[in-house]
Parts: C-alpha cells; sequence; structure tokens
C-alpha cells in the first residue's frame, strides 16, 4: 500500500472514505442473501441441525433430570443406609447383631430396617444351574424394612410371624420379573428347597438392590439358610431437620470401636450425583451436534466462496461505487454471520421444540439450562464469522478491474 | 434542480481539469503494453469520445482514469489529488465521491427496484438512506424513468436498464462520469437515446468521457481521442497532436473491429 507524503503545496485534502451505518451494513448483507433463497435455506440447514441437536440434547437431559429431582423429591432425601466396610487388613467388616438396635435409639431416628446379604442363589427351580444367578441376591430382612423404605407391596403382604413359619420370601420387583413371578403363591428355589412367594415389592428407586432380592424373615434366613445375624446394611429414616446429625453419629453408633469400619451413605445423594453426571450417550448425541455444527460451518464458507466467485461483478460495482476494502470485507462476513444465525435461530427454535414435546410426551417438566442457548448462539456466531472471513479476504482481495470485465 | 446548482458551481471553475495523466504507461505481467506513454487532460464540462480498435487499450484508459487500477508508469491527477500518494481506501472514497461509472453490460443488481440501485450508488458516500432515496428519484426522473421506479431490472429494456446505470453513475453529481461502451449492448434505437441522455448530461455541465465503437456517435462529439496500441494517434483538442507518437502505419491491426 503506498502512501507517499503529498508533497505538491496546492493539496486538496486527502479524501477520507465515509463509514457505513449500521443498518446499511446490515441491510446489504441480507440483500445479498435474499436473491438465493434456496441456497441461503440448503446452506443454513447444517447449522440449524446442529443446533437443534445440541440444544435438544440438553434440553432432553435437563428435563430428565429435573424429573428425577421431582421424584427424590417425593421420594424423599432423608434415608441414610450404613453398610459394612473393609477393616484395617483389608478384610470384610462384620456390623453387630445388635446394631439395628442401637441406630433406633439415636435421637431423630424414625425407621429403622436392616438385610443381611446371604450367600446363596435364588432360582426358579432347582434344575436351573446355580452359576445362573441372574444378578439376584439373596437378603435376610427385618420387619421394619418395607416401612423404612416407604416400600409399597405390589402384591401380596410382607413377611410376618405367620408366613415366616414357612419357608417363605419377599421378591423385589426386578428379582420377581427376571424370576419370571408374577403373583404370590408361585415358588423359587433357593439354596436346597422351595421358597413360597408371599409378596412381591414395588419399585424401589432408592435401594435399586432391594429390587434384584429375594427377601427372607430374618429368623427364617438364620433357621433354613446359615444366616449368622450380623446385618450387611442398615436403612434408618430420620426427620428431615436431623439427617446431618443422625449421619454424624451413625457410624459410632453401630461400631464404636471401629467406626471407620462403617460405611454411612445416602442413597438420594448418589441418584442425585448420577442424574448430574449425565450419561455417555448424552455426550455422544452431543458431540454429533458438535459434528454436525462443524460440518453446517464448512457448508457456509462453501457457499460463501461460491457466492464470492459469482458476485465478481457486483464486488467490482461496489468498488467502483467506491467501496473499500474492508467494507467488502465486511459485508461478506456479515452475510456469512447471517446465514450462520439463521440457521442457529431456525435450530435453536426447533431444539426447544423437540425438548418440549419430549417432555410433553413423557410428562416431565420442561427444563432448558439458559446457558445452552447462549452457548448455541455464541457458536453459531463464531462459525459464521470463522466461515466467512476467508471468503470475505478473498472478495476484498479481487482487483475491480477483473471484477468488472464483461460477463 | 439540484442539477442548476451544480451546473453554476461547475461553471465557475470551468476551465479546471478534472483528469490530468502525464506519461502513462501500463503494462500487464506478460510483457503487454496496454498503454504507453499517454497524455491526456480532460477540462470540466468536456465531452470526450474515445475510440480506437479493440485492444487498443481503451477500457484501460478508462480503468485508469477510473483510480480502479494503477499505471506502471506516469503521473495520473485525478480531481486534483496525486493518484499515487493516496492509499487504497482513500482511492475508494475518491470514486464515491468524484466519479460515476457506466458499464455495457449494466451491473444493475437484479434484486432491487430501480430505485434502490440508483440508491445504492450513493451508499459508500455515507449520504444516509432517506436522502439517498430522494436523490435517487431525482436521478431517475433526469434520465426520463420517473415511472419506473419502482420496476426490477429484467421488467425494463436494455435501454431502460443503461439509463437506470446512468442515473446511478449521476446520483451524487460526480465531477467525471465514465462510459465504457455504453451502448454496446443496445440497438441503434435505445442507443441513440442513452447518447442523448449523456448529450443533455454535458450541457447541463457534466464531464463525459465515453468508449465507443460506433463512429457517428463520436463524429458527433466535440472532442475525440484515437488510441491505437496503446498510444493516443488523435485528439481533437490537439489536431497538431505528438505525431512522433503514432505507431507506423505498418503495425495497425484490426482497425474497427467489433
Ligand atoms: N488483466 C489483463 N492482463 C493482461 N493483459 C490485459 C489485461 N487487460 C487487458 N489486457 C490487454 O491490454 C490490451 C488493451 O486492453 P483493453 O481492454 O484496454 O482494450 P480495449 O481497447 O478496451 O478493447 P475493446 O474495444 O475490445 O474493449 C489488450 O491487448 C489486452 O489483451
Ligand atoms: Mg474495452
Amino acid at each position: 500500500m503506498r502512501r507517499r507524503r503529498r508533497d505538491r503545496a496546492a493539496g486538496t485534502p486527502r479524501p477520507v472514505p465515509a463509514s457505513l451505518s449500521a443498518g446499511d451494513t446490515a441491510r446489504t448483507a441480507f440483500a445479498g442473501l435474499r436473491t438465493r433463497p434456496g441456497r441461503v435455506v440448503l446452506s443454513a440447514l447444517g447449522i440449524a441441525i446442529g443446533i437443534a441437536t445440541m440444544t435438544a440434547v440438553l434440553g432432553v437431559s435437563a428435563s430428565s433430570r429435573a424429573d428425577l429431582m421431582r421424584r427424590l423429591d417425593a421420594l424423599g432425601t432423608n434415608l441414610l443406609t450404613a453398610e459394612a466396610g473393609d477393616t484395617l487388613f483389608g478384610g470384610k467388616a462384620r456390623l453387630p447383631k445388635e446394631s439395628p438396635g442401637m441406630v433406633g435409639r439415636i435421637p431423630g431416628v424414625r425407621d429403622v430396617g436392616a438385610t443381611g446379604l446371604l450367600d446363596v442363589a435364588v432360582r426358579r427351580t432347582g434344575k436351573v444351574p446355580e452359576e445362573e444367578t441372574g444378578g439376584l441376591s439373596v437378603r435376610a430382612a427385618t420387619e421394619g424394612l418395607p416401612r423404612t423404605l416407604r416400600a409399597g407391596m405390589r402384591s401380596g403382604t410382607w413377611l410376618n410371624a405367620a408366613n415366616s413359619r414357612y419357608p417363605a420370601v419377599v421378591l423385589g420387583s426386578v428379582a420377581a420379573q427376571r424370576l419370571g413371578v408374577t403373583s404370590p403363591g408361585e415358588q423359587v428355589w433357593i439354596e436346597d428347597r422351595y421358597f413360597t412367594v408371599v409378596g412381591i415389592l414395588d419399585a424401589l428407586p432408592l435401594a435399586p438392590e432391594i429390587e434384584r432380592s429375594a427377601l427372607v424373615g430374618w429368623d427364617g434366613a438364620a433357621r433354613l439358610l446359615g444366616f449368622d445375624g450380623h446385618p450387611t446394611t442398615i436403612y434408618e429414616r430420620s426427620a428431615e431437620d436431623r439427617v446431618r446429625d443422625v449421619a454424624g453419629l451413625l457410624a459410632a453408633t453401630i461400631n464404636p470401636r471401629n467406626p471407620e469400619e462403617v460405611r454411612v451413605g445416602r442413597p438420594s445423594d448418589a441418584l442425585a450425583a448420577r442424574a448430574a453426571a449425565g450419561d455417555a450417550f448424552t455426550s455422544l448425541l452431543l458431540g454429533l451436534g458438535a459434528v454436525a455444527l462443524l460440518v453446517g460451518g464448512v457448508g457456509v464458507a462453501n457457499t460463501m466462496i461460491i457466492s464470492v466467485l459469482e458476485r465478481r461483478h457486483e464486488i467490482g460495482l461496489r468498488r467502483s461505487l467506491g467501496a473499500t476494502r474492508g467494507q467488502i470485507r465486511v459485508q461478506f462476513v456479515m452475510e456469512s454471520l447471517l446465514l450462520s444465525a439463521l440457521g442457529g435461530l431456525a435450530g435453536a427454535v426447533l431444539g426447544v421444540a423437540a425438548t418440549y414435546a419430549f417432555a410433553l410426551a413423557r410428562g416431565m417438566p420442561f427444563a432448558l439450562p439458559p446457558w445452552s442457548v447462549g452457548a448455541g448462539l455464541g457458536a453459531t456466531l463464531l462459525i459464521g464469522t470463522v466461515a466467512g472471513l476467508y471468503p470475505a479476504i478473498r472478495a476484498a482481495r479481487l482487483s475491480p478491474t477483473l471484477a468488472l470485465h464483461a460477463a | 434542480m439540484i442539477a442548476e446548482t451544480n451546473g453554476t458551481a461547475r461553471a465557475g471553475r470551468a476551465g479546471a481539469a478534472v483528469v490530468e495523466l502525464t506519461g502513462v504507461t501500463k503494462r500487464y505481467p506478460g510483457g503487454v503494453a496496454a498503454l504507453e506513454d499517454v497524455d491526456l487532460t480532460i477540462a470540466r464540462g468536456e465531452l470526450v469520445a474515445i475510440v480506437g480498435p479493440s485492444g487498443s487499450g481503451k477500457s484501460t484508459l478508462l480503468h485508469i482514469v477510473g483510480t480502479l487500477d494503477l499505471p506502471s508508469e506516469g503521473a495520473v491527477r485525478i480531481a486534483g489529488h496525486d493518484v499515487a500518494a493516496l492509499a487504497d481506501r482513500e482511492l475508494a472514497a475518491l470514486r464515491a465521491r468524484h466519479l460515476g461509472f457506466v458499464f455495457q453490460s449494466f451491473h444493475l443488481s437484479p434484486g432491487l427496484s430501480a430505485l434502490d440501485n440508483v440508491a445504492e450508488g450513493l451508499l459508500y458516500a455515507g449520504i444516509p438512506r432517506g436522502e439517498r432515496r430522494r436523490r435517487a428519484a431525482e436521478a431517475l426522473e433526469r434520465v426520463g424513468l420517473a415511472d419506473r421506479v419502482t420496476h426490477r431490472p429484467h421488467e425494463l429494456s436494455g435501454g431502460q436498464r443503461q439509463r437506470v446505470a446512468i442515473a446511478r453513475a449521476v446520483a451524487g453529481d460526480p465531477l467525471l462520469l465514465l462510459a465504457d461502451e455504453p451502448t454496446g449492448a443496445l440497438d441503434t434505437a435505445s442507443g441513440e437515446a442513452v447518447v442523448s441522455l449523456l448529450r443533455d448530461l454535458h450541457a447541463e455541465g457534466s464531464t463525459i468521457a465515453v468508449i465507443t465503437h460506433d463512429p457517428e456517435i463520436a463524429a458527433s462529439f466535440p472532442r475525440r481521442v484515437r488510441l491505437r496500441d496503446g498510444r493516443v494517434v488523435e485528439d481533437t483538442a490537439n489536431p497538431a497532436g505528438r505525431p512522433d507518437q503514432a505507431a507506423p502505419a505498418g503495425n495497425s491491426v484490426r482497425e474497427g473491429a467489433a
């Protein structure tokens, strides 16, 4: 670029280019798109699909999470568990036999239940090989367990003094399904004999291990299955405002000498954490959305390059009318931005609509993190700028005379 | 109205040089000398025809005068500005303020009405939109298309399109109007209408340089500059010319082509 000093004293002032108003800049960019509507729609489509995918994925997972939180609230967050952990020497620790009773005496504790995991298998019949446990376990259960877990009976009754005189068992919802048991009265094979199913539990989101268990009465388990009477998990429900205090006391109460061997947990926390973490599938879909977005950006860049080639005459004309290189550059970057913003907007609307439809169909609350809309818009603007930069620079570099050569 | 006031303004400074080329040479990569040692002065209010065979450098000359291209050698002064001393963006500003272009193929935007096409000519002069449209309407009236304001280019005849292009070029009242074969794509009748429009604009005070292949049109203009092989071989404003510059007769080729 030459910028020699003005040497003639006669000097007319150097001409200064006028800057375009924002309105004129936007109008010029918009006019460039308006004459090719079909191409605009097609090249904005890639961006739209990308943004729609990402918005919908974020929306659906946020809605699912909101739904889970709502259900968690209904289940209650005042349930604590205490499990036998590991001893200092790496062996399996045991909870004292009397610990459920002691937990019941902690101030604020309302209900206590316990289970003891048994090293036996439950099968449909004795002919099924023992290795095929189907991921099910057998546990001894105290009478207070269903009240503590707020577990409803899908059918039948819970274990009581009367039905525990015989080999009786209550199945968790998943266990019943896996064993093919649909109603009380049917029998399942545990260890070396048939147990009669007296009841089937409802789903228990806070205690999935119970859903996958066959539950035998505490005394029955000792009598028939060699249960040693040491609980492996204690469930406790307290007043909502005492949960923290109880949690602090639980380990020391259960095992005063080795409180570190007791693992205290809050199932609702685990559930909430899992919900918040989002799963791998969501990440995969987000990744797909990002790829679509990237491909959309490439599409926009491609469209802009073609547009610059086709519009050599227009560019030459604008240069002859007094457009500076900078103004040509801005025009094409703005066009690219507009194109990508159009796609982004359509995509966001589509994504929100899809989320809404999903939430409505599943009876979930509609939720969409506000930052996701902002991030989507930011991404489209960034992509629009990057995609438009190279074509715009090429447009600005075109020689005005070449651009004006008769078609 | 505007034309009259500007006409008076121009008349006051009539005679001042709008274009001053001295020793201008343009060589393209590959060694083709499209222009060689051209001296040309165009004063305010002149109507000049630039003629010559195809490839003689007419368009190149017009591009250099229009600051769309820079010479390889020589000095170019347009509207008092030394073109070599200006940066690219300053040249753009110079074009926006002082120059108007008309092309053989019109170069109108197909999506815009006649009015908006003309108004676009004022975009880079920094005039607000309302004022642009008002002046565009006036310019369309000047070229006799007041009743075609809302028409799109495809709804206009070739002659009308070229008149819209001329309106766009003169809407900003440029010091100099440059036209490269404005009648080249038109039939005789439309071409005559365009030429008589240019003559009217000249009568109102505009300075105009027109490239034409039509000998009749050229003959009817007050001044003719003839190029051959990149040199000025005839200039009716300076009949003595610079005979030493004339190319040897044996070298002249393709006279009167296209
Ligand atoms: N960009 C370029 N690169 C190389 N050579 C060029 C270029 N533009 C023009 N020329 C050459 O310069 C010479 C003059 O071209 P110019 O376009 O000025 O001719 P012209 O008089 O306008 O011709 P026509 O009447 O056909 O339009 C020609 O020989 C042409 O081939
Ligand atoms: Mg030419």
